[in-house]
C-alpha cells in the first residue's frame, strides 16, 4: 500500500488552509504533527476525498484517485469527536462498514466484528448502544469501526485529545501495538509532541498550512531545525529568553555563557531552554544565574512545576522532579547550565543546539 | 468566637438543622409571585368552572347542586360523542402528515450559504400570521366563485369541489389549511435538531458508503427524537383543541361536519350559555387532553432507548 500526497493546496475564502503538500508513505504509520490550525485536519480531509484540494493530487497504490467520490474509496477515519451510529449497537456499529461494503459473506463480517472488538478491549459490550459506554469505550468502538474493514488508508485526527489522561495513555500503548505492523497506510494527527515521541514513526511537522519539517520524532526534539518546530515538540513548552550575540559570547538576562561558533556583527537572538534543564538548587559549576522571584508552584505528584518571574519580566517555568512545598513570593535563583540550551535567531534559524543527545524526562 | 465553638462541636447536627429549615422557610417567599400568577390564570378559573360543573344555575341567587348529573349526561350526549371522535381523527390526520412533512422539509433545507435565512423567513412566515386571518385567508382562497384556490381545483383539476356544500370537501380545506399552518413549527423544530449534529457524522456516514435513507435513519432520526416528541405534543393539544380556523372557514359546518369540540364547547358555554354541562364538558375535555399526552410522552420517552 502506498500513499503520495503530491502538491496539495486548499484555499478557502482567501485563506491558504493547504499550501503545497507533499508527503508518501509505502505503508506503516505517519504521524502528522502541529498545533491547533496547522491543517492535520483538512490534509485528512483531503486525503479522504472529503474536502476537494484546489490544487494536487492524492495517489494511493499508483492510482490518481484526487476526483473519486470518498464512497469508492478505501479509506477509514476516526474523529476526535466519538462518532457512532447512536441507534446501533457497538456490534451493529462495528458490522456497518463491512455490510455496507458488501463484499463479505455473513460468517466473515461476524468473525472480524468480534475479532476487532476484542483487539479494542470492548468484546464485552458489543449489545450496548454508543450512549451507554464511557467516553474511551466509545472512541474504542469507534477505532473498531475503523480497523473492521482493511483499508488502503486509514486516517486518525486526533483520536485521543477527548480522552481523560489515563484512557489516553492506555489507548496510545495499544495503537502504537496495533499500527507498527500494518501493512496499508495509517495517518495519524496530533497536537501532542509527546504522542508523536512514542509512537516513534516517522513525523510530519504542519504549520500554517505548510510542512515545516519531517524525521524521526526523536531527532527533531534533540535537534530542531527551527524554533518552530522545537516549539511544536516541545510540552511543556519551551522557555525563551532575549539573547544578544556580542563578540562571541551570548548575554542573557545579565548572564553571559560563549557562543560556540557565532560570530559575526551584534544581533539578538532567542535562547530557548527546556523547563526540565531549568534547576533552583544550584547543581554544579558554569551555571547561569537568575534572580527570580517565584510566582506559583505546580505540583503534580511525580514533579514540581514552578512559574518564576525573572527581573525584567521574562517568565520562567522550571520542570523540578519530585515534590517541592514553594511559595508564592519566595525568592529564587534559577540556573540554566548554558550547554543545554538552544540558540535560534530572530528569523527562527537554530543557530546552536546542546551537543551530544539530550536525555528526555518520562511523562 | 472560641467560647461558640466548643458548644457547637457539641451539637452541630440539631443547630444546623434548625437552621436550614429556616432558610427554606424564607425561600417559600420566591416561590410566591409564580403561586399567586398561577393561582389567578390557572387554579382559580378551573375551580370555578369544577363549581359550575356540579351545580344547575338558573340565576345567580338560585343554584341546585346536582353532583355528577351534567359528566353523565355530557358522556352520553351522542353529539359530543361525533364531535370527540371526529376530533380525534382530525388530530390523527394532523399529526400523519404535519411531522413526516415537516421533517423532510428540515431535510432538505439548507445547511450553510445564503439559503439559511431565505428558508427559514418562508418557512416561518405562516406562524406569523394572525389565526382567524389565517382562517379569514383560507375562506376566501377556498371558495369555487372567487377564491384562487377553491377556483383552480373546479376549473383546471376539473373536480367537483365546494367546502360550503360538501362535507368532505370542508374537512379536507380545514385540514390543508391546519398542515399550511403548522408544519412550519415542525420543520423549524427538526431543522433545529437537525442543525445540533457535528458535521462529522455525515462525513463518516459518507465514508462508510451509507445511502441518504440509512443516514437519516440511523444518524438523523435518533438525534431527533427530543425535539419530535416536543413537536408531536405541541401539534397533537393544538389540533385537539382547534377553534378559530374551522370557525371562521366553516362555522362548524356543513351540517356537523367540522364540528370540534372546541366548536361544539363554546355552542354549548356561550351560545346557549348552559354553564353546567359546558363546565362538565370542559373538564372531560381537559382530562382527554392530558392523557393521550400522557401516553405520547410515555411512548416516546421509551422508545428507542
Amino acid at each position: 500500500m502506498t500513499l503520495v500526497i503530491d502538491g496539495v493546496s486548499v484555499r478557502r475564502r482567501g485563506e491558504i488552509w493547504l499550501d503545497d503538500i507533499h508527503l508518501e508513505s509505502s505503508g506503516g504509520m505517519t504521524t502528522l504533527l502541529g498545533p491547533m490550525t496547522a491543517g492535520k485536519t483538512t490534509l485528512m480531509r483531503v486525503v479522504a476525498g472529503l474536502l476537494p484540494p484546489d490544487a494536487g493530487r492524492v495517489v494511493v497504490n499508483g492510482e490518481d484517485v484526487t476526483g473519486v467520490s470518498v464512497r469508492k474509496r478505501s479509506v477509514a477515519f476516526v474523529y476526535q469527536q466519538f462518532i457512532n451510529y447512536p441507534s446501533l449497537t457497538v456490534y451493529e456499529n462495528i458490522a456497518s462498514p463491512l455490510r455496507l461494503a458488501a463484499e463479505f459473506p455473513k460468517g466473515e463480517v461476524d468473525r472480524r466484528v468480534r475479532e476487532v472488538a476484542e483487539l479494542m478491549g470492548i468484546g464485552e459490550l458489543l449489545g450496548r448502544r454508543p450512549g451507554e459506554l464511557s467516553g474511551g469505550q466509545q472512541q474504542r468502538t469507534a477505532i473498531a469501526r475503523a480497523l473492521a474493514r482493511p483499508v488502503d488508508v486509514l486516517l486518525l485526527d486526533e483520536p485521543l485529545a477527548n480522552l481523560d489522561f489515563k484512557l489516553r495513555e492506555q489507548l496510545r500503548a495499544d495503537l502504537k501495538r496495533m499500527f507498527r505492523d500494518s501493512p496499508g497506510v495509517v495517518l495519524y494527527a496530533t497536537a501532542d509532541p509527546n504522542e508523536a515521541l512514542s509512537f516513534a514513526a516517522p513525523a510530519v511537522v504542519l504549520g500554517e498550512g505548510r510542512v515545516r519539517h519531517r524525521g524521526d520524532p526523536a531527532d527533531l526534539y534533540a535537534g530542531p531545525p527551527t524554533l518552530e518546530v522545537a516549539a511544536t515538540l516541545s510540552d511543556p513548552p519551551l522557555n525563551l529568553l532575549p539573547g544578544l550575540v556580542r563578540d562571541g559570547r551570548i548575554e542573557c538576562l545579565g548572564a553571559s555563557f560563549p557562543a560556540p561558533g557565532l560570530t559575526g556583527p551584534d544581533r539578538r537572538v532567542v535562547v530557548a531552554v527546556r523547563p526540565h534543564q531549568v534547576g533552583i538548587e544550584r547543581a554544579g559549576p558554569g551555571m547561569l544565574e537568575f534572580p527570580a522571584e517565584i510566582r506559583l508552584a505546580e505540583v503534580t505528584g511525580s514533579a514540581t512545576f514552578v512559574h518564576l518571574l525573572l527581573e525584567g519580566g521574562t517568565h520562567l517555568v522550571a520542570h523540578l522532579a519530585g515534590t517541592h512545598p514553594y511559595e508564592p513570593g519566595e525568592p529564587a535563583v534559577a540556573y540554566v547550565d548554558p550547554a543545554r540550551v538552544f540558540v535560534f535567531g530572530e528569523d527562527g534559524a537554530r543557530l546552536h543546539a546542546p551537543l551530544g543527545a539530550e536525555v528526555r524526562p518520562h511523562g | 468566637m472560641t467560647a461558640t465553638l466548643p458548644s457547637r462541636r457539641t451539637e452541630p447536627a440539631a443547630e444546623d438543622r434548625a437552621q436550614g429549615k429556616r432558610r427554606a422557610n424564607r425561600a417559600w417567599f420566591l416561590v410566591l409571585p409564580v403561586v399567586v400568577s398561577v393561582a389567578f390564570t390557572a387554579v382559580i378559573p378551573l375551580m370555578t368552572v369544577v363549581n359550575y360543573s356540579v351545580q344547575d344555575i338558573f340565576s345567580p341567587d338560585d343554584r341546585l347542586f346536582v353532583g355528577l348529573e351534567w359528566f353523565r349526561s355530557v358522556a352520553r350526549d351522542p353529539e359530543v360523542r361525533a364531535a370527540f371522535v371526529r376530533t380525534l381523527l382530525f388530530s390523527a390526520q394532523v399529526l400523519l402528515l404535519e411531522i413526516p412533512l415537516g421533517v423532510a422539509v428540515a431535510v432538505v433545507m439548507p445547511r450553510r450559504g445564503l439559503g439559511v435565512p431565505a428558508a427559514l423567513v418562508l418557512v416561518a412566515l405562516p406562524l406569523l400570521i394572525p389565526w382567524n386571518v389565517v382562517g379569514t385567508i383560507w375562506q376566501i382562497f377556498a371558495r369555487p366563485d372567487i377564491g384562487l384556490g377553491g377556483w383552480a381545483v373546479n376549473n383546471v383539476l376539473g373536480l367537483d369541489y365546494n367546502y360550503t356544500l360538501d362535507a368532505g370537501d370542508a374537512w379536507i380545506t380545514v385540514l390543508v389549511m391546519d398542515v399550511w399552518h403548522w408544519t412550519p413549527l415542525v420543520a423549524l423544530l427538526a431543522y433545529a435538531g437537525l442543525r445540533s449534529i457535528p458535521d462529522p457524522y455525515f462525513q463518516a456516514a459518507q465514508i462508510d458508503g451509507a445511502s441518504a435513507w440509512a443516514t437519516f435513519r440511523h444518524i438523523q432520526l435518533p438525534r431527533l427524537r427530543g425535539v419530535l416528541t416536543i413537536a408531536i405534543l405541541l401539534r397533537f393539544m393544538d389540533s385537539f383543541m382547534i377553534y378559530t380556523e374551522p370557525f371562521v372557514v366553516t362555522g362548524g359546518g356543513p351540517g356537523n361536519a367540522t364540528s370540534f369540540l372546541s366548536v361544539l364547547l363554546s355552542k354549548i358555554a356561550v351560545g346557549q350559555f348552559d354553564l353546567g354541562p359546558a363546565g362538565a364538558f370542559s373538564l372531560l375535555y381537559f382530562l382527554a387532553v392530558q392523557i393521550v399526552c400522557y401516553v405520547f410522552f410515555t411512548v416516546l420517552t421509551r422508545t428507542g432507548r
